[in-house]
């Protein structure tokens, strides 16, 4: 009798969602805005981001057979290797691709254990590991025969700037952050699908916003206000990576205080720092405070003081 | 002076103070951007260690046990004062590239460690052997970590240019999280040849067994951990075999000594 009724602990209402499911639709998400990047700066970046995915799953099957347990199929390293190549520029060296997917799976995920163990967003390590690193290939945004700094880097010198082009994506910058259309199409796909919310994009943004207007220098001018919102990473950050469900915090609370502190440090980084762009180091540094917030968010259970965790007496 | 001998192999390999008991982490993560400062700075370190040493262990019965401490730092930093001076006369270049950190000696934890727990218990000549193991083996670790840093972020090996022309460096070695990066590597490099090690019967690990890791100057000679009696022998674990049986399986773990089986015994041992 008993191998007819499975025993286990709950949950006892399962989901047909899993997590090469929920993969799969951020890829298909994903999939307008590196259709863009291909079209806007030509062939070299349809081979960049292959060779970026073919680097991380590789190394995910290679890691796999070391451990004797693949985790291919989940097609997180695919996402992983898609959000890194949309994360750099379309001139970048190919072994550099390859060093940094080598670097996200290897070092930030399997050595910590693994889908869901990673501390920190693995594609966004590996773009800082590569910005630090090479920042001259990194920096140099030049395509066919534009060169020129990207828009945000005009606005930090106080350059005017197009902002219908840099709405629909016709700008300088990594191959996947120029469209602020298409990656809001792909957001919206994840958005409909219940697959993200919108606790910290929103709160994200917001507060981006409200510090751009307090503290960007030009007031709640509306051009200048959307060029911030269209400009760099903010957008492909705030949808796709600050969402990763492994390096948000749990809590709702918590979610909302992941959100404000990733639009104040994105600020800080933008208007005080030396550098234009502030986005990857604002959530990799949200990642790693994510255990802190979690702590500071756990909700009361009910019947329990707020503090000490002790039994309500009465 | 098999003593002296065991004394050496013990800093260098199984208690190898950067590798294995992450000790003195502050000037090992922060001045081995070239394989010369991390060279530099473990003989520096080694220098200071071998004197200091020698010198608690002499006065180890005229130090009185409640001020032990202050007495120790106060000999600790007339060495490194000495050694700083000695730098700054004749290797200006070298000092002015560790700094702060030459001072800072005063304060590493080996130093410190190494008196406390073992010049301060032992006669001079082990323990002068305990310092320069010690420092050897510091000075190693820093140099490894230095010249695979230098190689990535430089493209050179003490100064030299090794790499093709064609390489690109790789900054991230230069910085604080390429130091962090290459110690963990290093690391776990040596757990693995270790492990390795162990599976074919050398046992290195049995010194980092969760006691204070120092047999020869522990008193319980009962242990079943003890690595060393009197000399380097190595010392057989009693097993206890009851039936002619047990014994036959006995000599098949040994003969066939697969993953699985090292595991059951070494749970065994820990039963035991």
């Amino acid at each position: 009798m008993s191998e007819h009724f499975k025993v286990s602990s709950n949950p006892h209402i399962r989901s047909k969602l899993n997590t090469s499911g929920i993969m799969l639709a951020v890829i298909v998400a994903l999939l307008p805005t590196a259709g863009y990047g291909i079209y806007h700066f030509g062939a070299r970046a349809a081979l960049v981001i292959l060779v970026t995915i073919a680097s991380t799953v590789i190394t995910e099957v290679l890691f796999g057979l070391y451990k004797k347990k693949t985790t291919v199929t989940d097609l997180s390293a695919v996402v992983t290797g898609l959000l890194l190549a949309l994360n750099l520029p379309v001139s970048i060296p190919f072994w550099m691709a390859v060093l940094g997917g080598v670097f996200a799976i290897l070092v930030v995920k399997e050595l910590f254990g693994g889908l869901g163990q990673n501390f920190m967003n693995p594609a966004l390590a590996a773009r800082c590991f590569l910005l630090i690193s090479f920042p001259v290939q990194m920096t140099d945004f030049t395509y066919d025969t534009f060169t020129g700094a990207t828009p945000l880097a005009a606005l930090k010198a106080e350059e005017s700037v197009n902002v219908m082009d840099m709405i629909l994506g016709r700008t300088a910058g990594t191959i996947g952050e120029t469209s602020m259309i298409a990656i809001l199409i792909g957001a919206c796909f994840l958005l409909l699908l219940g697959i993200i919310d919108l606790r910290v994009p929103g709160s994200y943004i917001v507060t981006f916003l409200l510090f751009a207007g307090l503290f960007g220098g030009r007031g709640l001018d509306p051009a200048y206000l959307s060029a911030q919102l269209a400009g760099g990473g903010l957008m492909l950050g705030a949808f796709f990576m600050a969402t990763d469900y492994v390096t948000r915090p749990i809590t709702v609370k918590g979610q909302y205080l992941y959100g404000i502190f990733l639009g104040l440090m994105t600020g800080i980084f933008r208007f005080w720092g030396k550098g234009a762009e502030g986005v990857s180091y604002a959530i990799i540094l949200g990642n790693l405070l994510v255990p802190l917030i979690e702590k500071v968010s756990r909700p009361t259970p009910f019947g329990y003081r707020r503090h000490g965790g002790q039994k309500h007496e009465k | 002076m098999n003593r002296a001998g065991e004394r050496l192999i013990n800093g260098l390999v199984k208690e190898n103070p950067t590798f294995v008991l992450m000790l003195g982490m502050c000037p090992t993560l922060a001045v081995t951007t070239y394989a010369v400062n991390g060279l530099g700075m473990g003989l520096a370190t080694m220098a200071v260690l071998t004197m200091s040493n020698l010198l608690i262990s002499i006065l180890r019965k005229m130090i009185p046990n409640r001020i032990r401490i202050p007495a120790f730092i106060v000999i600790i930093a007339s060495f490194v004062t000495v050694i700083q001076l000695l730098m700054k006369a004749y290797l200006p270049d070298l000092n002015k590239a560790l700094g702060v950190y030459i001072p800072l000696i005063v304060v590493n934890c080996i130093i410190l460690g190494r008196a406390e727990s073992y010049a301060y218990g032992n006669p001079p000549i082990p323990s002068l052997f305990d310092g320069l193991g010690m420092g050897l083996g510091f000075t190693v670790a820093l140099t490894c970590i230095g010249a695979v840093r230098e190689i990535l972020a430089q493209g050179s090996i003490f100064g030299y240019d090794i790499m093709p022309g064609s390489y690109v460096t790789i900054n991230i070695f230069g910085l604080a999280p390429g130091a962090f990066f290459v110690l963990a590597i290093l690391t776990a490099l040596q757990n693995y040849v270790k492990i390795k090690g162990k599976k074919k019967g050398k046992d290195y690990s049995k010194l980092q067994s969760g006691c204070s890791e120092d047999c020869l100057s522990c008193p319980d000679t009962g242990c079943s951990k003890r690595f060393y009696d009197t000399g380097s022998e190595k010392k057989e674990e009693p097993r206890v075999v009851q039936s002619s049986e047990e014994l036959d399986s006995e000599i098949i773990m040994i003969t066939e000594r697969t993953e699985e089986d090292m595991t059951i015994m070494d749970l065994d041992k820990e039963g035991n």
